[in-house]
């Protein structure tokens, strides 16, 4: 531990180090996130058809996330810790309110009209959940108890099983994911672990039953055999691989796609955009983005070992778990290894939502990794 | 807010933490490489064969279209089949310009502007690289005229394709139905997997019921394909399935020999197999040629279809609702036995009228100076009115509408088509709901002898006769006999048939009368006993289509042919051993007994001939 201070003082000499670390900013997150906004811009230039109307929201949404950010990263991480409940309340609150009066959008009920804007409280309580049960952990013992997994797990069911009424099982995935991450770093016993994940996969059947819609398994069936139906469903996944294959070692170029700017590959600038990026990039770039991807999470992990309370560290932790399945869900659904659900690729995809919640997770890991100086006791 | 400090173990939670951090970074790294290696796979190793995708025009998927079950009699005989046709079809892709292509086509083939407006409403549902079809049925002359401009239409191209046929045309254009081109609103609701390749649909009858069957499924060819999209490379394929074969229960013999019995009148005739349920004849007349339909019908044909005083469209066996006239008195009789209101030997006097106490309205009998004394055998044999009118005012509506309910009368028949209408059969809350007002006793009266609200189809009549031969037994009709899934007969599941409890005495007494109607020198169907050694039991109908006035009388030669009564038939036989029954309504054919009776007698003569299969 003290060597850590000493190597975090040292830091402070640099001029820029010591006024970023004046604003509560880590410098290689920033530097790795920074790296994504512009690949994004990049992307988002090539797929949409260099709209300057589109660009400009785009980068007034990256303005907002990053400002949220700043601002987040000023609030000292106990100040979470004391606002975990009423912000998780909140969270579910405004979920069941999207459930009754909810606008209905491509069939799904995800948004709130609030008259100014328009909010998907499911975005929220993707930070909510960890942060709540992180405070809920904290306060017993490391590992937790019985009981103590169990009332988490209640915390963790709530919002996940609203999500998937609205439905929106991209999310829903995310949430229970950003959940049960918390539960992982408490120390849930291996044994029992194992044990869940066999359970879940034993329940499968009856929430393909009694849950996903018609749609859903629809995509579940063509992810399973694209091409059974190559013009109907499985045209997108079929589509998405010709895209990435036809990429080859080094890409086309940017701007180089045929697939996507003859308007064969649908969906290009939201979920499917790292078929664009593998086709203009090539096996290269793709290396190159997962390389930046893996340096954030790193980065992320080492912020989360080196907290100094349960709570941060558990929330860190689970802030980076998040993000990984992201990246995961996302790349795997495009390259057809996995079912396509609805998680665009993080702070690539076009799209505010999203973005503003990932820059505020970000926010937090900065704010517990840069007020660690001032120990708890 | 305070909680309490939980007194921890920091430096086992420090270790548990650090170690799961480890593990899990090293699996999202296990994890990644899976990504990476799926990317390699695309892009290094899959790399030339999507590259070549992408940039030879890609790949295109060829649907193939399976071939549509056919469709046949009892014996074989073929109803519905896929012959091979030319037609001339464009890929809207490799055409051009297309105003200007269509213009050419146009005057090159002289191709009708409606053909062209169909085409172009059609197009918007197709994908860009699909083969749309302009033209279907293409002769050898215009084949020949296309081949020699064909280089100077790109995207325009002549596809040889199976097209149905009805060889057997009007005589089963209701029954088996007609398949048509799939119109947008269908589009909206078909699996788009399943009709890619098909360009028509079952419409009506068989080829709407057995939509599902018949179909089968298409398969698909993925094309790999050059710049001007010539097919180069198969790269896979799945063949498509052919849609099951489908046996009826009809008999095209008789199913002539009914359509030419009813010669030039319009109506239906209906014969059911009592060994089965098996629908043997569905004749409904006026009729059309179901071919017409196939390759989408021109706008005259249509209107000339449509708007003629046939109405040859109408499906008169399951839509057609008549009045049964004095087909219902068996059952009504029998109505009258089982309630223990009426026995064999009571009679009435008819005085050729009959009047409700303190009532000064007549109601007729058909026989104009009456039956005198009279008992139920005879009744049914002659048919009076006024011992039916006797006998309903006795039974009460809520009784007869019971017991007529058992007999099908009011429900669909539940044949395997779609559309079948119900028929009406009225009582008193039906009429309290529809009409709003109480039912009256003179309604009792003409309702006994099948006039007033009620309404029969002729399939509900058949099926009710053969109920009635069968002593009680629900004869259900039904037409698949048999489908064949490539050479696998697949069984088809029957509902029980359930049976109405009648006493055999007094069932017998209804078949006896019935035998009379046909047998005895005063039946009113007397004409068609002649050379036959078994008996046929059955029962004449006349039902009105205009009603006189209480000072007038009917007088057949001054009313005009679209006001005469309907003729009705209803028979069995052999009427102890019943093997077939049927129905017959020839609309405006005025009497039951000399029009109706003989198409009857036809079809059963044909089908047990003249006594020796007895």
């Amino acid at each position: 531990m003290k060597v850590e201070l000493r190597a975090e003082q040292f830091k402070e000499h640099s001029l820029i180090g010591s006024l970023l670390r004046k604003l509560h900013i880590d410098i290689p997150l920033l530097v790795g996130l920074l790296l994504l906004l512009i690949l994004s811009f990049m992307m988002l230039y090539s797929t949409g058809n260099k709209e300057a109307a589109l660009l400009i929201r785009q980068a007034a949404r990256m303005g907002i996330a990053v400002v949220l950010m700043i601002v987040l990263a000023h609030v000292n991480p106990r100040q979470f810790q004391r606002y975990s409940i009423p912000l998780y309340s909140l969270g579910v609150a405004l979920l069941v309110a999207v459930l009754l009066v909810g606008d209905v959008g491509k069939g799904a009920q995800r948004w709130l009209d609030l008259g100014v804007f328009r909010f998907q409280p499911s975005e929220m309580i993707k930070i909510t959940t960890p942060m709540m049960i992180a405070w809920y952990l904290a306060g017993h013992d490391i590992p937790p108890k019985w009981r103590h997994i169990v009332v988490a797990t209640i915390f963790l069911l709530i919002p996940t099983l609203l999500i998937v009424r609205q439905p929106d099982l991209g999310t829903s995935l995310l949430v229970a994911s950003s959940g049960a991450s918390v539960l992982y770093f408490a120390g849930l016993s291996w044994r029992f672990l194992l044990s869940t994940i066999l359970g879940l996969s034993a329940l499968a059947p009856l929430y393909w039953q009694f849950f996903m819609r018609e749609y859903q398994k629809d995509r579940v069936l063509t992810f399973l055999n694209p091409e059974a139906d190559p013009m109907g469903k499985g045209y997108h996944i079929i589509q998405s691989k010709i895209a990435i294959g036809s990429g080859g070692p080094y890409g086309k170029g940017w701007q180089g796609n045929t697939q996507s700017q003859l308007d064969f590959l649908p969906e290009s600038s939201t979920d499917f955009i790292f078929a664009v990026f593998a086709e203009e990039f090539g096996l290269v770039g793709c290396l190159g983005l997962l390389t930046i991807y893996i340096f954030i999470i790193a980065r992320g992990l080492y912020i989360a070992v080196q907290a100094q309370d349960t709570y941060s560290r558990l929330l860190a932790g689970s802030l980076v778990c998040t993000f990984f399945v992201y990246v995961f869900v996302n790349i795997g659904m495009v390259i057809g290894i996995l079912p396509v659900v609805g998680v665009p690729l993080p702070l690539i995809s076009y799209g505010g939502t999203s973005m503003v919640t990932l820059f505020a997770g970000f926010g937090i890991l900065m704010s517990i990794h840069t007020h660690k100086k001032i120990l708890p006791h | 807010m305070r909680r309490y400090q939980v007194i921890k173990d920091r430096f086992l939670e420090n270790r548990i933490f650090l170690s799961r951090t480890v593990i899990l970074f090293a699996f999202m790294l296990l994890l990644v490489a899976g990504l990476v290696s799926r990317l390699v796979y695309l892009q290094v190793l899959g790399h030339k064969l999507y590259h070549n995708m992408a940039t030879n025009n890609r790949i295109k998927v060829a649907s193939i279209p399976p071939t549509r079950g056919i469709i046949y009699d009892k014996h074989g005989r073929i109803l519905a089949e896929n012959l091979a046709s030319y037609s001339l079809e464009l890929i809207p892709d490799q055409v051009a310009d297309m105003e200007e292509t269509l213009q050419r086509l146009q005057l090159a083939l002289s191709i009708p502007q409606e053909k062209i407006a169909a085409f172009n409403k059609q197009r918007k549902h197709y994908k860009h690289f699909d083969s749309i079809p302009l033209l279907l049925q293409l002769n050898k002359t215009e084949v020949a005229k296309f081949a020699v401009l064909r280089h100077t239409f790109p995207g325009v191209d002549i596809h040889a394709r199976l097209l149905r046929h009805y060889p057997y045309a009007e005589l089963t254009a209701h029954l088996v139905g007609y398949v048509g081109r799939i119109n947008e609103r269908e589009l909206k609701t078909l699996s788009e997997s399943e009709y890619r390749a098909m360009h028509t649909i079952g419409k009506t009858g068989v080829e709407l019921a057995y939509e599902d069957v018949l179909r089968g499924h298409s398969g698909y060819a993925e094309l790999e394909t050059n710049a001007q999209g010539k097919p180069i490379n198969e790269l896979g394929r799945i063949d498509s399935i052919p849609g099951a074969d489908i046996y009826l229960t009809v008999d095209m013999d008789l199913q002539r020999t009914a359509y030419d019995a009813l010669a030039d009148y319009n109506g239906a005739v209906v014969a059911l197999d009592l060994d089965t349920g098996g629908v043997l004849v569905q004749v409904s007349k006026a009729s059309f040629d179901p071919n017409l339909f196939v390759t989408g019908i021109s706008y005259k044909d249509y209107g000339r279809l449509n708007s003629s005083k046939n109405k040859p469209l109408f499906d008169r066996v399951l839509r057609g609702q008549y009045p049964p006239g004095s087909t219902l008195k068996p059952f009504i009789g029998l109505a009258g036995l089982e309630s223990n209101i009426t026995h064999t030997h009571q009679t009435i006097f008819c005085p050729g009228y009959y009047r409700l106490p303190n009532k000064d309205h007549k109601y007729r009998d058909w026989k104009k100076w009456g039956h005198g004394k009279i008992n139920l055998d005879d009744a049914i044999t002659q048919s009076c009115d006024v011992y039916f009118y006797d006998l309903s005012l006795a039974l009460g509506i809520d009784k007869m509408s019971g017991f007529l309910h058992d007999f099908g009368f009011g429900q669909e028949t539940g044949i395997d088509l779609k559309g079948e209408k119900s028929g009406l059969l009225p009582s008193r809350e039906w009429k309290r709901i529809h009409r709003e007002q109480v039912w009256y006793p003179g309604e009792t009266l003409i309702t006994g002898i099948g006039q007033g609200f009620t309404q029969v189809t002729p399939l509900q009549l058949a099926r009710a006769t053969g109920t009635l031969a069968k002593q009680g037994q629900i004869v259900t009709p039904y037409l698949a006999e048999r489908i064949i899934y490539e050479n696998r007969a697949v069984e088809i599941e029957r509902p029980a048939q359930n049976r109405i409890e009648l006493k055999t005495g007094n069932i017998q007494e209804i078949i006896n009368a019935m035998v009379h109607v046909v047998h005895s020198p005063r039946g009113t169907a007397k004409r068609i006993a002649k050379g036959i050694d078994y008996q046929i039991a059955g029962k004449t109908g006349t039902a009105q289509v205009y009603t006189v006035k209480q000072d007038e009388e009917y007088d057949e030669a001054e009313i005009e042919f679209n006001m005469r009564d309907h003729a009705l038939f209803i028979a069995f036989a052999p009427a102890d051993n019943p093997k077939i029954a049927v129905a017959v309504i020839a609309e405006h054919g005025s009497h039951g007994s000399s029009i109706a009776a003989p198409i009857a007698a036809k079809v059963i003569k044909k089908y047990l001939g003249t006594g020796n299969r007895q």
